[in-house]
């Protein structure tokens, strides 16, 4: 499977998902620092990992779908659903990538320089991500997967 | 009061950005990669380290392993709910929150039990 960059898809971006996107990501942010003040950085650690942005892309995902298949004349409400669900699998998969990320940052951050350390943290996540992405993606996974299905119908 | 600004602006930028990225690029589960990016965490941690020094920043990072493990567990719901069951994006994404919290907030406590 090949990657592509589209950068077409940036002119169907209306302003106002841009200003929610935005909005949003300093908002949790501003909410993650509150949290680290009140209640220590134990928790407001955690809330450097909330995916507050996330039920807003889902859900532009999904809308984003949905009208370009209404621009074909069909009813994309279930691909809709089904294009943000595989969004959503990826996202999964960036998780392990995130856990890389935060592993590399506490270990690192008291031993090296933070700008050393953020360098090395980001190309772990990127490493990571697109690793376990590709892993999924691998005839080896899909050979074995379908070779389990076979055997449970034999069985 | 110029530290939240500061949070608000780079926050605000760091996510945009990352969202662009997941526009652009196809299929649609590479895409969605960015959406677990550590966007919040790249624009605060500069931040958190200015005003405590290291050795806060890595304590939090060392909980946002938990809470990473909580979105994995609560992105994994969503995809097998949006896939398999008829839901919106939103009524699923946001019904499925209580997963992150629970995970998240769990594993701290599990760690920390004396």
């Amino acid at each position: 499977m090949i990657v592509q960059i589209k950068f077409e898809s940036i002119k169907g971006i209306k302003p106002t998902e841009w200003i929610v996107r935005f909005f949003f990501g300093g908002a949790v942010c501003i909410f993650a620092g509150l949290m680290s003040k009140w209640f220590g950085p134990e928790i407001g650690g955690l809330f450097l990992a909330f995916p507050a942005i996330f039920p807003a892309s889902a859900s532009l995902v999904e809308a984003h779908e949905k009208q370009h298949k209404a621009r074909e004349g069909m009813d994309g409400t279930a691909r809709g659903r089904t294009v943000a669900g595989i969004d959503a699998a990826g996202a999964a998969i960036g998780c392990i990538g995130l856990a890389g990320f935060a592993l590399l940052c506490w270990l690192l951050l008291p031993r090296l320089a933070p700008i050393a350390v953020f360098a090395l943290a980001t190309l772990a996540w990127l490493i990571l991500s697109i690793a376990f992405w590709l892993l999924r993606k691998s005839r080896l996974l899909r050979t074995r997967r379908t070779n389990a299905r076979h055997a449970f119908r034999a069985s | 009061m110029t530290e939240y600004i500061l949070r608000f602006l780079i926050g605000g930028a760091v996510v945009s950005f990352f969202a662009v990225l997941a526009e652009m690029v196809r299929p649609k589960s590479f895409a969605g990669l960015f959406s677990a990016a550590p966007s919040i965490a790249l624009a605060t941690i500069g931040i958190t380290i200015a005003r405590h020094g290291v050795d806060y920043a890595a304590t939090e990072s060392r909980t946002m392993l938990f809470a990473a493990a909580g979105f994995f567990c609560y992105a994994s719901a969503c995809s097998w709910l949006l896939v398999h069951k008829k839901v919106r994006a939103l009524t699923a994404t946001a019904a499925l929150l209580p997963v992150w919290f629970a995970v998240s907030f769990g594993l701290l406590y599990l760690v920390n039990r004396p």
